[in-house]
């Protein structure tokens, strides 16, 4: 579909040469399907050669509702739907009371800089991406979890472009895709109406390619880490316009000022401390039009004045060289990612579990929630996956626990994107696709087998 | 320049029923055919303002003026395949061939200055451009910006 199709018959000899020319190369850029991408999660991905295409391929799931269907899970899980009807919900956050806010939210409209913006802008629409930005935040009560809420509320409306959000003492910081705003907040409340105050301004518009503003607050409150996206694919937009972006932001919550805390991740989308050590982790978008396993998205520690290659390097310090000029200062100590998670699977959603309910085997590790590929043949991602921890550091291959949001057809009924433990211990999963807010808990009482395949 | 107005709205569908004026009238295509060439050479001092400054926007115009050239090419095509249905016209052969190339390759080129950053120009995207446009300057040179012969008539 997005190849070429030139016929190069009754055409005379000169054009006929160059038409095949043009149809080979455009072929060639078709049929190169990603290998096994096993071989790319863990501390030491494989990593092929730089590819670089005349068609960069186009792989969408189309999007299908789920009818009665849900999500499958492995054995000794189970899975229903908390709560369905959203617009585009991209994360949660769980109240210390057990009220869960979903966000919905989906990016300010992208500019026109070149032809393939057009392009890029239909393949958004078949992908579903392209729904209204609700700009808001629904708050949702229920029991033990296993009926539906007993409330449903609009907690805050009129947001730009919304995705973190956290609680320090009581005041709820929002993290839009411009500034983060500050909230008084009461336990119990279901609606805030105050006006928000800012706290301090992020790199938003005009182009604002990676929008989204995940949010974490550091353990002891006096602090938040944001995670602001590149605003290009690979600086393709100048370096002008990535200032103090692709970076993990430390704002002190007492002033509004901030830092730099690491540098060089292209799209951190999310962040969490790890219970063990207290140490920051984040997950990491790669970058794309490289070939269909290169680059490998990431989950790692993030080392406080880190740089981590982009754009000028990936994965440690592979070369990019799409950009001019190049940085070899910053390249021979950009660091190399913890532990990769495979290439294009777009993680949106990181939760650390440190609760019980679940089965012993998920206590300490981190579910991840993949967005899924646009650009990779075969699809890649489309679940949420359990990278196990030991020691505060991943100890074995991701495992599936969440899948099936991909039909028979690879049809897509569902992305999972933003993740949450709520307080019973269940694992929340944001559907972008599916507008669903599914509930993952344990099967039975008695959870003596562990888990995995 | 001796002018001569493109007989206007005397086109009918019907062959050989034309009036005598109309087949020495200029060919519709003549007068597009510079605009593509100008594009892609605008494109090709664009990419070489980018080698030398890495600086974005003259990649974006580079892409722009690809762009457009191919836009302004398919109307050629168009006014070409008009002359030559209603226009007592037979084709120029060797120009239109030579044309053609030039235009095929700044096809091949708008997809590669569709890449993302420095590799959509230098060094495929720049060479491409260069030679599009070394043909298209070749074929006007040798013969013009006409595409076709009138019927019946050597040039």
């Amino acid at each position: 579909m997005n190849c070429l199709k030139v016929n190069p018959t009754k055409l005379p000899r000169l054009a006929a040469v160059l038409a095949a020319g043009v149809a080979s190369l455009a072929l060639a850029s078709c049929d190169d399907a990603g290998g096994d991408p096993r071989v790319q999660i863990g501390a030491n991905p494989v990593l092929p050669a730089i590819q670089q295409y005349l068609v960069p391929p186009i792989r969408i799931a189309q999007p299908v509702p789920w009818g009665n269907d849900s999500p499958k899970v492995p054995q000794g899980l189970q899975i229903h739907a908390l709560a369905k009807g959203f617009e585009h919900p991209r994360s949660l956050y769980v109240l210390p009371n057990g009220d869960v806010l979903v966000v919905e939210s989906n990016g300010p409209k992208a500019p026109v800089f070149r032809p393939k913006d057009l392009i890029t802008g239909v393949v958004q629409k078949l992908a579903g991406a392209k729904a209204n930005d609700a700009n808001r935040i629904t708050l949702l009560r229920y029991g033990n979890g296993d009926s539906a809420p007993q409330l449903r509320s609009v907690f805050l409306e009129h947001l730009n472009s919304p995705f973190g959000v956290a609680l320090i003492g009581h005041y709820l910081y929002v993290a839009n895709t411009d500034a983060i705003v500050r909230y008084p907040y009461e336990d119990g409340q279901t609606q805030i109406t105050a006006e928000g105050t800012k706290l301090t301004d992020l790199p938003g518009g005009p182009i604002d390619h990676h929008w989204t503003k995940a949010m974490v607050a550091s353990p002891d409150g006096s602090k938040l880490y944001v995670g602001v996206g590149s605003n290009s694919n690979v600086a393709e937009n100048g370096m002008e316009a990535e200032r103090e972006r692709a970076a993990i932001w430390e704002v002190d919550v007492a002033t509004g000022a901030h830092r730099i805390y690491a540098s060089g991740v292209r799209n951190p989308t999310g962040m969490q401390f790890e219970p063990e050590t207290g140490k920051l982790w984040a997950i990491a978008n790669e970058r794309d039009e490289i070939g269909p396993d290169l680059v490998p998205d990431y989950l790692t520690s993030v080392k406080d004045g880190g740089f981590y290659g982009w754009p000028y390097s990936y994965y440690g310090q592979h070369l990019d060289p799409r950009v001019m000029p190049q940085r070899p200062d910053l390249v021979s100590r950009a660091i190399k990612p913890d532990y990769a998670l495979s290439s294009h699977v777009a993680p949106l959603g990181l939760a650390m579990y440190t609760a019980n309910s679940l089965p012993a085997h998920y206590r300490g590790g981190a579910f991840v929630g993949e967005h899924g590929s646009w650009d990779r043949t075969p699809l890649n991602g489309y679940k949420v996956v359990f990278v196990p921890f030991s020691g505060g550091t991943p100890s074995g291959p991701a495992e599936d626990v969440v899948t099936g949001f991909l039909d028979q057809n690879n049809h897509a009924r569902g992305r999972p994107v933003g993740l949450a433990v709520d307080r019973t211990g269940a694992l929340l999963i944001a559907d972008d696709v599916g507008d669903t807010v599914w509930r993952v808990s344990s099967a039975a009482v008695s959870t003596a087998s562990t888990q995995g395949h | 320049m001796n002018h001569t107005a493109i007989a206007e709205t005397t086109f009918e569908p019907v062959a050989g029923q034309r009036p005598a004026a109309l087949a020495s009238a200029r060919t519709i295509h003549q007068v597009l055919t510079p605009f593509p060439v100008a594009y892609f050479a605008a494109a090709l001092a664009t990419d070489l303002a980018y080698w030398r400054t890495a600086e974005v926007m003259w990649e974006r115009f580079s892409i722009w003026l690809i762009a457009g050239g191919l836009i302004m090419s398919a109307l050629v095509a168009l006014a070409a395949v008009s002359d030559l249905a209603f226009g007592k016209q037979r084709p120029a052969w060797f120009r239109a061939l030579g044309y053609t190339a030039g235009v095929l390759v700044s096809l091949l080129n708008v997809f590669v200055h569709s890449r993302d950053g420095y590799t959509a120009v230098v060094p495929t995207g720049l060479t491409l451009s260069a030679v599009a446009v070394a043909i298209l300057l070749l074929c006007a040179v040798a013969g013009g910006w006409n595409l076709t012969y009138r019927r019946g008539v050597r040039s």
